[in-house]
């Protein structure tokens, strides 16, 4: 085909853009219109009827306003329905399965547990956590009674045999094993397969073995050998209690013939004989345990099979328990037994409050057995000391008296407050009283804590605790108004004489938050000042980063002022403590994320810039080589918060040193070098605004200095893609303040590493082809190129040739027309270039319209430049015309098609024969969209009305739709 | 061919009072058609005695000088000779407790020298070359409940060195002092036995606070009698050094079949006894013996 001769049509945007644009008619009020606010007023009633519910919804002004989604739920959404039922459901006492009948059950009785009891489950992980131990254990399970039984056989099976044989029964029967030297973790598995094999039995029918077991487990309970590991230990067993309390239970309800009772709410006349029989067999069972620990203990387990026997069952037992609990000498025993109680007395029966009472008067009844000689003899025999000792028993009674506060009335609260009293304010007693009692009513009575402490004995246990715990209530709650101070300074006197900064911090830990709570900065400064000052020497700060971190994090928590918050001079001093890398990160992390959350004002605030530049500093300086891409994204976003957050008014200047600097700091991490230039273009661009688009002498050589920054900046990144983007956007922006030789120069780079770009890049872990983005970038380059002047010393469109040649050069994918589609898009620019009048222009910039006024040398040059891109597109179509290529021949002669169509001027009959031989070929091989084609065409149509366009319609008869056959 | 035989009892827990009705089914199960010559049921009640080694010699023991006393016998039939189908075939029948002449029923109870014990034995008998089938089953006489009130008999005590007896050197006993009381000796056996007990004071650690139930049981025969007395249970009630001066229940619950009413007959007897005993660290047992009479209203 020969070489086309280009002919641009002549554009009047004025004119297009006034036929294109609708007539404005003004919107009555009262008339619909669909981009008016909808006001929806729902009556929201809970009407049953379907009909009610259409005119609940009721519309004001729209007539279409009722809301379809609340009108389709006729009023309440099934979603808040089932959270308003969940909510009252909560799970109780998770460990048994009864846990939902309570929930169920808990509507109709005001005294059932709630959800703000805190379960037993929630105390289980941190009791075996915390009570640990590195001696040596032993289980000691003595099975069945007859001793003798090896004996008997016949001498018939030989000694051999039998021996093995006896090891097969070993669980079974007459078998004594000890297994000694355990350690912890050995304990623990032995215990969890004592479960396992308890379950086993019970699903073998073998019930008599499972009792034996369950019976073996609880009689470890009243071994006291390693003391320090009895609360876990306890946690282990009455898992397996609770385990069989469960069996035993579902299994008598599973008797109970057809139709089975509701679970939650059967009476004794529901169950039938045959169950009935069977319950009172295992109590007969469990009443004729020889040892009074696992006696007490399976009862206690089974204690729920009571309701099947009779109504007052369980009210008649659980005093009786409670009773026989006093025949404890052990006081741990004891005291873990009660707890025991407690739990399955408040799972079973919340309402008998009174026996949970009567077992805190015998526990205080009892209390002088702690300090008896038994004890102390066995303390000195393994070696506890007594803090050690006295806080084993916290986690005991802290459930006792959880239970018995739990919704229990001031004046009970306040007669067992008394009757600790009494006791000689046991400190130990004293710290469950206040761990367990409302927080509200421990606040209201802070002061009177306070003196309590101070008073009593420490016998043993220490004081820091009892301010600790005292500390978690006031936490909660708040003491009155004028207490306050008194407290603080009360509480501070005593904490601040810990010796050991371990438990200075983890008492300090507790009381910050009290501090940061009611009172100034200047006070949690001081405390601020006594901590460092504890913390600093040997050391000390280096074991307790978790307690210092939660000081933070409450001080973070309620000073959301920053400036208040670096103005408290020991602040800093306090973050310097936070040694260990990780932990240091880990704090200003927490640091920038509250003040991205709270700050709500842009700031100069030089105390806050100076420290929070050293926050993120320490951030950027935690990223090294091995630091992952998550860890780098999310420290990048918290610096780029902090840059966004900060602005110096009109002393751009100012600004830009700061971007300077903060280059400087964060030249590791491209997220944050991106968002710094961006941020000194948005400065450059508010500079032309200020100034109103006329820089002064000054403001001209401020942007200058702007641009500069980012075209030094840019080469640092990695990313082509951002380099890319940067460049074209920074050149928008130098272009737009006059910046010529700046803009240039951004282009050109743009221009110059275009070759760079790799062929696949990798985007979110995937390898993709970076065709699509690179044509994303090139078309939006080329819309900028409109505007830019040709440099006075180049050649003309001489970043258009450079670009176009560029693109010649880059070595696309094989078989890939991207190249032509750079070709056919660049025409479109070039036949805007050739307009009279350009479609836009940057204000106080000379493009090249006004350069070459239309020249028309310039004209035919890029007439010459577009022949020649349409002859490589033609040549391209030519190659593509075997077997595969066609679908594709046909799509870009179609685009070539439409460009000619829009910006050729058709008058010219070798243009419009092109056209219509692009046609043609486009609807060759029947690839082309027919809908398009059909709008195309219709289109064509529509602008053959127009006077200058009539010889489209000429046009129109000669392209034919080819029906596809 | 397997024929099994069974007998179930209405009632699931056997207990039967006298001139009651035992209603039940024979459930004979097979898989083909069985062919007998009557099924019938016998009612036993008997009284087995047996003396003790102790008391008699080895060999008379073994013997079983003493004859077991019948209380009851009767017999039913529950289906005449015929034929059996195959598969699961239940009888009912109806067994009236009725005892002949004035002989007494005593309640079943589970002894080492006296056992009293109730059965119900159903026999098929069945032509040549099959053997007769026979299954007992047991079930528990209990005497109906007495309407005359108990008297109330509480008893306090006190142990300490000087109320002990049998003490061989008073000198070496340590110091101490338990009070306490039992709320009835005249138990009602469905009802545990209750009681408090308080440590008032001790020298040395108590290791242990146990109730031991214990049978006394006697037998008469031609040599005289025998009186054994043995353990039933040992229930701990304290473990480890109590807290002094703190009550701690006394419960015992009397276990089934091995505790009856006391029995007073002409040929054995049946009496119940009650031990607390006290076990000191330095393995001290102090015993103190209560007896206690059973029975049931």
């Amino acid at each position: 085909m020969a070489s086309v001769q280009w002919h641009a049509r002549v554009r009047k945007y004025g004119a297009e853009l006034q036929r294109c644009q609708l007539e404005a008619t003004p919107v009555e009020q009262g008339d619909y219109h669909p981009l008016k606010p909808i006001i929806v007023t729902d009556s929201r009633s809970r009407r049953g009827g379907r009909k009610g519910s259409t005119s609940s919804s009721s519309s004001s002004s729209s007539s279409v306003a009722m809301d379809p989604l609340s009108s389709m739920m006729e009023g309440t959404d099934p979603l808040s329905l089932f959270a308003a039922a969940s909510a009252s459901e909560v799970p109780t006492l998770s460990h048994s399965s009864s846990s939902v009948e309570l929930g169920r059950k808990q509507r109709e009785n005001e005294d059932e547990v709630g959800a703000d009891f805190e379960p037993w489950s929630a105390k289980r992980g941190e009791i075996l956590s915390r009570f640990t131990t590195t001696e040596k254990l032993s289980i000691n399970l003595f099975m069945g009674s007859e001793k003798n039984k090896a004996s008997s056989p016949s001498s018939a099976v030989s000694e051999k045999v039998r021996t093995r044989l006896e090891e097969l029964d070993d669980l079974e029967e007459g078998s004594q094993r000890e297994l000694l030297n355990l350690s912890q973790q050995d304990y623990v598995k032995r215990i969890e397969e004592l479960n396992q094999s308890l379950k086993e039995a019970w699903a073998s029918d073998q019930k008599v073995k499972a009792l034996k077991i369950v019976i073996q487990c609880s009689k470890l309970l009243s071994d006291t050998s390693v003391i320090q590991f009895y609360p876990s230990k306890f946690v282990l067993i009455t898992d397996i209690l609770d385990t069989f309390g469960r069996l035993v239970y579902e299994r008598i309800w599973s008797m109970c013939s057809d139709p089975r009772p509701q679970p939650d709410s059967f009476s004794v006349e529901d169950v039938n004989d045959t169950a009935k029989e069977t319950c009172l067999n295992w109590f007969f069972k469990i009443a004729s345990i020889r040892e009074l620990i696992p006696r007490l203990y399976v009862e206690a387990a089974i204690l729920k099979c009571n309701r099947f026997l009779n109504k007052t069952g369980i009210q008649e037992t659980l005093p009786r328990l409670t009773a026989m609990i006093r025949g404890i000498g052990d006081p741990l025993v004891a005291v873990y037994a009660r707890a025991y109680l407690c739990r399955v007395g408040m799972e079973v029966a919340p309402h008998l409050k009174d026996s949970l009472n009567k077992n805190f008067f015998d526990l205080l009844a009892s209390f002088r057995q702690i300090h008896s000689d038994t004890v102390q003899n066995q303390l000195v025999i393994q070696r506890v000391e007594i803090p050690v000792y006295l806080t084993l028993y916290s986690p005991a009674i802290h459930w006792i008296l959880q239970c018995v506060a739990y919704r229990a009335p001031d004046v009970l609260l306040t007669e067992m407050m008394e009757r600790c009293k009494k006791l000689g304010n046991n400190a130990l007693l004293l710290n469950s009283v206040m761990w367990a009692f409302r927080p509200e009513f421990v606040a209201a009575r802070a002061t009177d804590f306070i003196g309590m402490i101070k008073d009593c004995d420490e016998a043993g246990f220490p004081k820091h605790l009892l301010f600790g715990s005292l500390g978690r209530s006031l936490a909660c709650a708040d003491p009155a108004e004028s207490e306050r101070l008194p407290i603080l300074n009360e509480a501070w006197k005593v904490i601040t004489k810990v010796r050991s900064p371990q438990d200075y911090i983890n008492c300090a830990e507790i009381w910050v938050e009290f501090t940061c709570r009611h009172f100034t900065k200047r006070e949690v400064n001081t405390v601020l000042a006594d901590i460092i000052k504890h913390m600093t020497p040997d050391r000390a700060f280096e074991d307790a980063y978790p307690q210092l971190q939660s000081v933070m994090k409450k001080i973070l928590t309620y000073f959301h002022n920053f400036s208040v918050l670096f103005s408290m001079e020991k602040f800093l001093p306090f973050m310097d403590m936070f040694q260990k890398d990780s932990v240091r990160v880990e704090v200003c992390k927490s640091i920038m994320e509250v003040f991205i959350k709270h700050q709500q004002e842009l700031t100069r605030d030089p105390v806050i810039l100076n420290a929070l530049l050293h926050v993120c500093k320490t951030m950027h300086d935690s990223v090294n080589a091995l630091t992952v891409e998550d860890e780098k994204r999310s420290l990048a976003l918290l610096i780029n918060g902090f840059i966004r957050m900060v602005s110096f008014g009109r002393d751009f200047e100012q600004q830009l040193s700061f971007c300077v600097e903060a280059r400087a700091t964060f030249c590791n991490l491209e997220t944050v070098i991106i968002q710094l230039i961006h941020t000194v273009n948005q400065l450059a661009m508010e500079t032309k605004r200020v100034m109103g688009g006329n820089h002064s002498r000054k403001t001209a050589a401020f942007v200058r200095a702007c641009a500069a920054y980012s075209f030094i900046t840019i080469p640092s990144l990695t990313s082509i893609f951002s380099r890319l983007h940067l460049y074209l956007l920074s050149g928008q922006v130098a272009l737009a303040n006059q910046c010529l030789s700046q803009a240039d120069a951004f282009l050109k780079a743009a221009v110059s590493i275009l070759p760079e770009v790799p062929r696949t890049i990798s985007v979110e872990g995937k390898q993709r082809s970076s065709e699509a983005f690179l044509l994303d970038f090139i078309n939006s380059f080329l819309s900028t190129l409109l505007v830019v002047p040709d440099h006075p010393e180049q050649g003309v469109l001489y970043l258009v040739r450079g670009l176009l040649n560029m693109v010649q050069d880059y070595t696309w994918e094989d078989n890939s027309d991207a190249k032509v589609r750079v070709y056919i898009s660049a025409l479109p620019l070039l036949a805007a270039m050739s307009q009279e009048n350009y479609l836009y222009t940057i204000p106080k910039v000379d493009s090249n319209e006004t350069l070459y006024g239309g020249d028309p040398k310039f004209v035919a040059e890029i007439s010459r430049l577009c022949e020649t891109l349409i002859g490589q597109v033609l040549d391209h179509l030519k190659t593509l015309g075997r077997e595969e290529g066609v679908r594709r021949q046909g799509s870009i002669a179609f685009a070539l098609f439409s460009v000619l169509l829009a910006h050729g001027d058709l008058r010219n009959n070798k243009l419009n024969q092109l056209a219509v031989n692009l046609w043609n070929l486009s609807h060759k091989n029947g690839y082309c969209d027919t809908r398009t084609s059909v709008r195309t065409l219709e289109h064509i149509k529509q602008q053959a009305q127009q006077p200058e366009l009539s010889h489209l319609s000429d046009m129109l008869l000669r392209l034919s739709l080819q029906s596809r056959a | 061919m397997s024929v099994i035989l069974d007998i179930r009892l209405k009632r699931a827990n056997k207990v039967y009072h006298e001139a009651e009705v035992l209603a039940g089914v024979v459930v004979i199960t097979s898989k083909e058609a069985v062919q007998h010559q009557g099924i019938s049921l016998t009612m036993e009640g008997l009284v087995n005695l047996q003396l003790s080694s102790k008391s008699v010699g080895v060999f008379e023991a073994f013997y079983n000088s003493v004859k077991p006393i019948q209380l009851i016998n009767s017999n039913i039939e529950v289906a005449k000779p015929g034929k059996v189908p195959g598969g699961k075939t239940e009888i009912p029948f109806e067994f009236p407790l009725q005892v002949k002449g004035n002989k007494v029923l005593y309640e079943t109870y589970h002894g080492v020298f006296v056992n009293i014990q109730y059965t119900l034995r159903c026999d098929m008998r069945r032509p040549l070359l099959a053997k007769d089938l026979s299954k007992t089953c047991e079930f528990i006489h209990v005497l109906q409940p007495q309407k005359s009130k108990v008297q109330p008999s509480p008893v306090d005590f006190t142990i300490s060195p000087e109320t002990l007896q049998n003490v061989k050197e008073r000198n070496s006993l340590p110091k101490f002092l338990v009070r306490g009381h039992l709320d009835a000796t005249n138990c009602v056996i469905t009802q545990p036995l209750t009681g408090e007990l308080v440590v008032e004071s001790s020298e040395v650690a108590i290791k242990s606070i146990e109730l031991q139930l214990v049978r006394v049981e006697t037998c008469g025969c031609a040599e005289g009698y025998a009186r054994d007395a043995t353990e039933i249970q040992n229930i701990q009630i304290a473990e480890g050094d109590v807290c002094h001066g703190l009550p701690i229940p006394i419960y015992m619950v009397f276990p089934r079949l091995f505790t009856c009413p006391t029995l007073e007959t002409t040929n054995f007897n049946v009496e119940f006894e009650m031990n607390v005993v006290i076990v000191l660290h330095d393995d001290h047992l102090i015993t103190e013996n209560f007896p206690l009479k059973l029975c049931r209203v």
